[in-house]
């Protein structure tokens, strides 16, 4: 299809993403850093991200599933994936890991089992929302055309 | 019929005698037998015969009648007295009979014979029908010939052919001899003959138009007969023939048409053409009344035409003249729109043309005023230097009002301090006024806002223009400005009687008036100040020089600032008043003491808003640390990343001018680093700005870092306009503690 047609469609999906409360105004932030001396940032911060968010939640899976599970150890990885999940603007995620370190403080591990098991779904959920994001860009950027810019309304 | 008696008669010896009676009498009964039969037969073939029971009778009386003489046959001879019975009786029915019938028929003569008498009514009366089912037929086919004639008329709409159609149609319609058309001249004073139905090319003759019989027709709306002999109906040779009637119509010709003809005098309401139609000659024709109806409509009808065809004649002139005008329009705005480039691109060339070399004398001049020099060259560089001033200023005075005339001209907005400009006039006034003796007092008012938003280096130019007037144009006494806000109800002057401000929210009205005691302005040349190169005539003013373009400059300023300005003068030698007011916004955040502050820095808009500045980010976290250093790089720092503290202390050093550490992160002491800091960098100076960049708000975590001796707390996420505008307010003070 033409490149109009793919950044409208980029821009609706956006806009559905931050309605649907998956990003927040942080990842707008992010966009705004990418320019011309920077192309790809967007893409090395969402990568970085994944790559670093696989990591803690099989950190993070290991640790709860010890019999003695060293909660200290469990809120780290958790503060670390909120602080990631923050950076980037992945909201869901974040109020997750918000809930987690609260059951965290409690000791409670059926509740933060539960709470892991909330964050991944989190997790997987807005990493393919994000993949698709960034594959509409390539597909535009690769017809020739640019990414519009979002405008939020609120 | 011979009377029966009973006396027997012998046979007579002149039989033949009796012979022919027998006979007779024979015949009489076969003709009154034979009679009721046809009456009979030929009555039952007549359908309306209504005196059936008369001709009964009448036909029974007779066949007795024949009865009797039938049976007188046998009484010739010798007969029986039956027989004599039978004939008695046959006679008295048919006296009977006979006498009914007699007496009836005295009823019904009379009626036939009236039968008769109506007959011949209605044959009469059949007659005249006949006639006037002709009339009607000859009008209907007269109203047809009414029609078609119209339609032949009216469907052309050229004058000419309008006319030439009428005469021939009116001539084959009504077999005329010859039709003429006149029509009144151009004075108006006589009648000439335009058209003729014979001749191809009617001389011009002309009859005057107020003969006896032209008036007669004209003041009358029906066809009216005239002598054949008259002036107009001499249209055709006639020759030895009589010539046949005459008769003449008038044609209005309705106002809307002029035919062309613009200078007619206005005669009457209504002018007239005059159609002649001749009979053809040595015929006993006459004119009848339809024919002359004819006449009349086609008449009107052809008024009706001519003024459509003139309408239309009108109306084509008028399109034609439009399209003219048009092409004309189109070709002088394509000349205007040429002229207007051709002079932008001259401005635009001699704009850079003309602006190098000044600057370069105005440079180079200054430079050599610098120098040492003789007091005589000093005193020409100095005219050197000021005439270029003039010159340049000159030069941009006509390129500023060439693009305020354009409109391309843009005010720059921004927020200035209102007071210092004025005080810079005042400044800029002095030496000169108190070369000429003039006192020059400023008032401000005291709800004067002190900052305002608005063009500062057009608004001084305006009020230095106006003062720079005031000062150039009085010898001595005093000017006086002031300048205040302008309430509503000072606002319905009668100077500004189409000018109504409307003060707002965010903005104002600033008044400023300049009052001077000097020459003044004569009453009807002060419309003429605003115009551009235009200069009072007057001697005191002819060696002072000025190019006639400041007010016309500063009215277009002020117009632009959506405001107004003008002069009041008592007349000459008595000073003059020039006010102004223009609209200028109220700026938002008042931040006073920061503006008194600070110099003038340039705003931090561009993405390299801090280039270069060494920056040095601790972060645990790799996504964060990514984001915090693409905002860094994004407003132009140099970045250098760490992931520990035992890192962050082993790089820092006095290069970086800022720190930022994530201090909340467990496990990671910010707190700690920047104790640690603060002992390795004893001088202050040397010291770099540490910021904490925190996800908690508490007041805690806040005191906590002051306590360390961190310069500033910031809450995680940061946007770049939050990291822009901490950096920049780090930068100046040196310390933050606001920044969530």
């Amino acid at each position: 299809m033409e490149v109009g047609q793919m950044q409208r469609r980029l821009v609706d999906y956006t806009k559905t993403l931050f309605m649907e409360g998956f990003l927040d105004a942080q990842f707008l932030q992010l966009q705004q850093l990418q320019d011309e001396s920077n192309p790809d940032f967007v893409v090395e911060v969402v990568s970085l991200f994944f790559d670093d968010s696989e990591k803690l939640l099989n950190d993070l899976s290991m640790a709860l599933d010890q019999p003695n599970v060293d909660f200290k150890k469990v809120d780290a990885h958790v503060h670390q994936l909120k602080g990631s999940s923050s950076s980037i603007g992945a909201q869901r995620v974040k109020n997750a890991c918000i809930a987690f370190r609260n059951f965290c403080e409690e000791q409670n591990i059926d509740a933060t089992l539960r709470c892991l098991q909330q964050v991944k779904h989190e997790y997987y959920l807005v990493k393919n929302k994000l993949e698709t994001l960034l594959r509409l860009e390539q597909q535009i950027v690769a017809a020739g055309g640019s990414i519009p810019a979002t405008e939020m309304g609120f | 019929m011979d009377s029966c008696n009973c006396i027997e008669l012998q046979w007579p010896p002149d039989d033949l005698l009796m012979k022919y009676q027998y006979i007779s009498d024979f015949f009489i009964a076969l003709a009154y037998f034979s009679i009721p039969l046809e009456l009979i037969y030929f009555v039952k073939k007549s359908a309306v015969f209504p005196y059936r029971w008369v001709l009964v009778q009448f036909g029974a009386s007779i066949v007795l009648c024949g009865a009797t003489h039938l049976i007188n046959l046998w009484t010739s001879t010798m007969h029986s007295r039956t027989v004599a019975m039978v004939m008695t009786t046959a006679k008295v029915f048919t006296a009977v009979v006979s006498c009914i019938t007699a007496l009836l028929l005295v009823h019904i003569i009379p009626d036939l014979l009236s039968v008769k008498t109506r007959e011949l009514f209605l044959k009469n009366k059949a007659a005249e029908l006949d006639r006037e089912m002709g009339l009607i037929r000859t009008q209907e086919e007269t109203g047809r010939h009414v029609r078609m004639l119209t339609h032949e008329i009216r469907s052309t709409l050229d004058r000419h052919t309008i006319l030439k159609t009428t005469l021939v149609e009116l001539g084959r319609t009504l077999a005329l001899e010859e039709c003429a058309l006149w029509m009144p001249t151009r004075t108006g004073l006589e009648l000439q003959l335009s058209y003729t139905l014979r001749q191809q090319n009617p001389v011009g003759y002309t009859v005057p138009i107020h003969l006896p019989v032209i008036n007669q027709v004209f003041s009358s709306s029906h066809a009216v007969k005239i002598s054949p002999n008259c002036a107009v109906a001499s249209i055709h040779p006639s020759g030895k023939y009589t010539p046949g009637e005459v008769v003449a119509v008038r044609v209005p010709l309705l106002h809307l048409s002029n035919f062309q003809i613009n200078d007619w005098p206005e005669l009457s309401t209504k002018r007239y053409a005059l159609m002649v139609l001749m009979l053809p000659l040595d015929s006993a024709r006459q004119w009848r009344v339809h024919e002359l109806e004819l006449v009349e409509v086609v008449a009107d009808q052809v008024a009706v035409a001519l003024s459509h065809a003139a309408i239309l004649e009108e109306s084509m002139r008028a399109r034609d003249l439009l399209m003219e005008q048009n092409v004309a329009l189109d070709l002088a705005r394509r000349e205007a729109e040429t002229a207007i480039r051709a002079r932008n691109d001259f401005l635009a060339v001699m704009n850079h043309e003309m602006r190098t070399p000044m600057h370069a004398i105005i440079a180079l001049s200054s430079l050599l005023q610098e120098t040492e020099l003789t007091p005589e060259q000093r005193l020409m560089v100095e005219t050197i230097l000021k005439s270029s001033n003039l010159l340049s200023t000159l030069i941009n005075d006509v390129l500023d009002l060439s693009r305020l005339e354009d409109g391309s001209l843009q005010l720059d907005l921004e927020t200035f301090n209102l007071y210092a400009v004025f005080k810079e006039v005042l400044n800029l006034i002095k030496p000169i006024a108190s070369v000429k003796k003039l006192h020059v007092s400023l008032n401000l008012a005291p709800d004067l806002p002190e900052y305002a938003v608005g063009d500062e280096k057009r608004l001084m130019q305006t009020i230095l223009n106006v003062v720079g007037n005031a000062v150039k144009f009085s010898k001595d006494g005093s000017i006086s400005i002031t300048a205040f806000v302008a309430k509503a109800e000072l606002l319905r002057d009668s100077q500004t009687s189409e000018f109504f401000p409307v003060p707002g929210d965010n903005h104002f009205y600033l008044r400023v008036q300049v009052k001077d005691s000097g020459i003044g302005v004569s009453p009807q040349d002060i419309p003429k100040l605003f115009t551009k190169f235009a200069q009072t005539q007057s001697t005191a003013i002819r060696n002072s020089s000025g190019s006639g373009l400041g007010l016309a400059i500063c009215k277009r300023f002020v117009n632009l600032m959506e405001g107004h300005i003008w002069i009041e003068s008592e007349g000459l030698g008595k000073g003059c008043t020039a006010t102004f007011m223009v609209k200028l916004g109220i700026p938002e955040r008042l931040n006073e003491p920061e503006l008194a502050f600070m110099p003038k820095v340039p705003p931090n808009h561009g993405p390299t808003a801090f280039p270069g500045l060494k920056v040095l980010v601790t972060d645990e976290n790799g996504v964060s640390r990514k984001v915090t250093k693409g905002l860094l790089v994004h407003l132009g720092c140099d970045v250098t990343m760490v992931s520990s503290s035992e890192e962050c202390l082993r790089v820092v050093s006095n290069e970086h001018k800022v720190v930022f550490m994530d201090a909340c992160a467990p496990g990671m002491d910010g707190y700690e680093i920047a104790v640690r800091m603060h002992e390795k960098f004893t001088k202050r100076h040397e010291r770099p700005i540490i910021v904490a960049l925190t996800g908690n708000t508490d007041k805690v975590t806040k005191e906590n870092c002051m306590r360390v001796g961190m310069d500033g707390v910031i809450l995680k996420p940061v946007s770049l306009d939050k990291m822009r505008s901490v950096l920049s307010d780090l930068l100046e003070h040196r310390v933050l503690f606001e920044a969530i």
